[in-house]
């Protein structure tokens, strides 16, 4: 297959999954609602001594985004795999990793993105800092398309099985530590005065690392299991 | 280069059902074998620490049970490569059995170090890189063994799940990495497990003889299982109607 045909194929591709999203509003109003709810439902439990919330602020709400990014991951390929499409992206000439890195920043988009535009507000919720908030941003806008990575290599293993779900939090978690290590120490250092350009890198270093090998084990997950 | 034809052979389900069958009592008895030797190097011979006292003993099985938790992680990402590049049969069986026992020697590793780090730290868990990472390592296996468990049991599982094992195997070096970095930034290093330079002669011998003692156990077990997983596979082939009807 020549270059423009890939490309063409691509955008294709995104063109359709922005449409599909576009036509069901929930598909990512979900997550997005459920790090909200789950973000606000959390000093209910712990109560709203502010020294507190400020100190735990960074994990509680990067906890509720990941589990948020990873419960969106179940749906990745289950309609297409449902209605025949992925049998389609199977057989494509088209390079199957190249497909795959093409969904998974539509799905990123889609559920990720807003996650990481809400973030600041609900920062400053917890009372942390804009500073603050601007920082977790930025963790949130490196760290959830690495999530989403990960997810879809969870999501591609057990796409014939029907409650999923859990299963793929629960193959995928243990893989977002280091990411969840070092987007809250950087809002900690923030916090804190300390520079944050380091723990920003690493994460940055960690998503290329995955956007270039995440799709190829994604492609070779849907090979073994979906083919 | 040219393999030699009784290792070729060797990729035959009934072929390996048998040589596995000749080996296991082998293996199990040089494990038990060793491991009497070990246990009384171990506890009798070996004089006690001259800081833990007896305590340390622990040492005995908890190293050799750490070590083969992560032997046995990336041999099976060694078999799961296998898997998908020859679609060997024998390597997904021996992947999927080797599950269970890598997942309990994890365990074995976090109960005896927790039953360690009572008396010797004051508690039974904290939030140490080691400890840490050895959790992440469980949950790894446990994740491996739910998602065998839950998809139906044929090669195309096995291939997913070989997929999941080189994941892994590519994510834990830097899960230990992120672990120990983190530790290192929340609490300063007071613990140092075996401060002594270097362990002395008396306790390392019995503690090299427990760890062939625990391969041993697991290459026998292994096998064992393994054994048991191709005659589910093969039901219907025709070495395993032969073996059952004489």
């Amino acid at each position: 297959m020549s270059a423009p045909a890939i490309g063409g194929a691509v955008a294709g591709l995104v063109r359709r999954d922005l449409r599909l999203a576009a036509q069901h509003p929930f598909q990512w109003l979900m997550p997005l609602g459920f790090f909200i709810l789950a973000a606000m439902i959390l000093p209910l439990g712990v109560g709203t001594d502010q020294n507190l919330l400020q100190s735990f602020a960074p994990g509680a709400l990067w906890l509720c985004a990941l589990l948020a990014a990873l419960l969106a991951q179940e749906g990745m390929f289950r309609t297409d795999y449902e209605d025949g499409t992925l049998d389609l992206l199977l057989i494509s000439p088209c390079p199957l990793p190249l497909l795959i890195a093409s969904r998974v920043f539509v799905q990123w988009l889609v559920t990720g993105l807003p996650a990481v535009v809400i973030a600041p507000l609900l920062a400053h919720s917890y009372g942390l800092s804009w500073t603050s908030g601007w920082i977790l941003a930025i963790t949130l806008l490196l760290g959830t398309p690495l999530i989403s990575l990960l997810g879809a290599v969870g999501a591609s293993l057990v796409v014939g099985l029907n409650r999923g779900g859990m299963l793929i939090t629960l193959l995928v978690l243990p893989l977002c530590v280091p990411v969840l290590i070092f987007a809250t120490a950087a809002v900690r250092a923030t916090a804190g005065g300390l520079p944050v350009s380091g723990h920003l890198l690493l994460l940055a270093a960690m998503l290329v690392l995955a956007a270039t090998l995440a799709p190829l084990a994604c492609a070779a997950g849907l090979r073994a299991s979906g083919g | 280069m040219r393999m030699p034809d009784w290792f070729t052979n060797l990729g035959a389900p009934g072929t390996f059902y048998k040589f596995a069958g000749r080996l296991i009592p082998w293996l199990a008895g040089l494990a038990a074998l060793s491991f009497v030797i070990g246990a009384y190097g171990g506890l009798v011979l070996a004089p006690p620490d001259y800081q833990q006292g007896d305590g340390y003993r622990i040492i005995f099985i908890h190293v050799p049970a750490a070590w083969m938790s992560m032997f046995i992680y990336v041999l099976m990402a060694f078999w799961g490569a296998l898997v998908l590049i020859w679609r060997a049969k024998i390597a997904a069986a021996l992947m999927v059995s080797a599950a269970t026992l890598g997942a309990s020697f994890t365990a074995i590793t976090l109960a005896t170090g927790s039953l360690w780090g009572k008396p010797m730290w004051g508690t039974w868990w904290a939030w140490d890189a080691r400890l840490t990472s050895e959790l992440v390592l469980l949950f790894l296996y446990i994740g491996f063994i739910a998602m065998q468990q839950a998809l139906p049991a044929r090669p195309q599982s096995r291939r997913a799940g070989a997929v999941l094992l080189l994941v892994g195997v590519v994510n834990i070096p830097i899960i230990h990495y992120s672990v120990q970095w983190w530790n290192t930034l929340h609490q300063p290093a007071t613990i140092t497990k075996f401060g002594a330079p270097s362990i002395a002669f008396e306790m390392l011998w019995p503690l090299l003889v427990m760890a062939i003692s625990f391969m041993a156990f697991f290459a026998a077990a292994c096998l064992w299982r393994t054994r048991a997983e191709l005659l589910l596979n093969e039901v219907h082939s025709r070495w395993t109607y032969q073996l059952t009807n004489g």
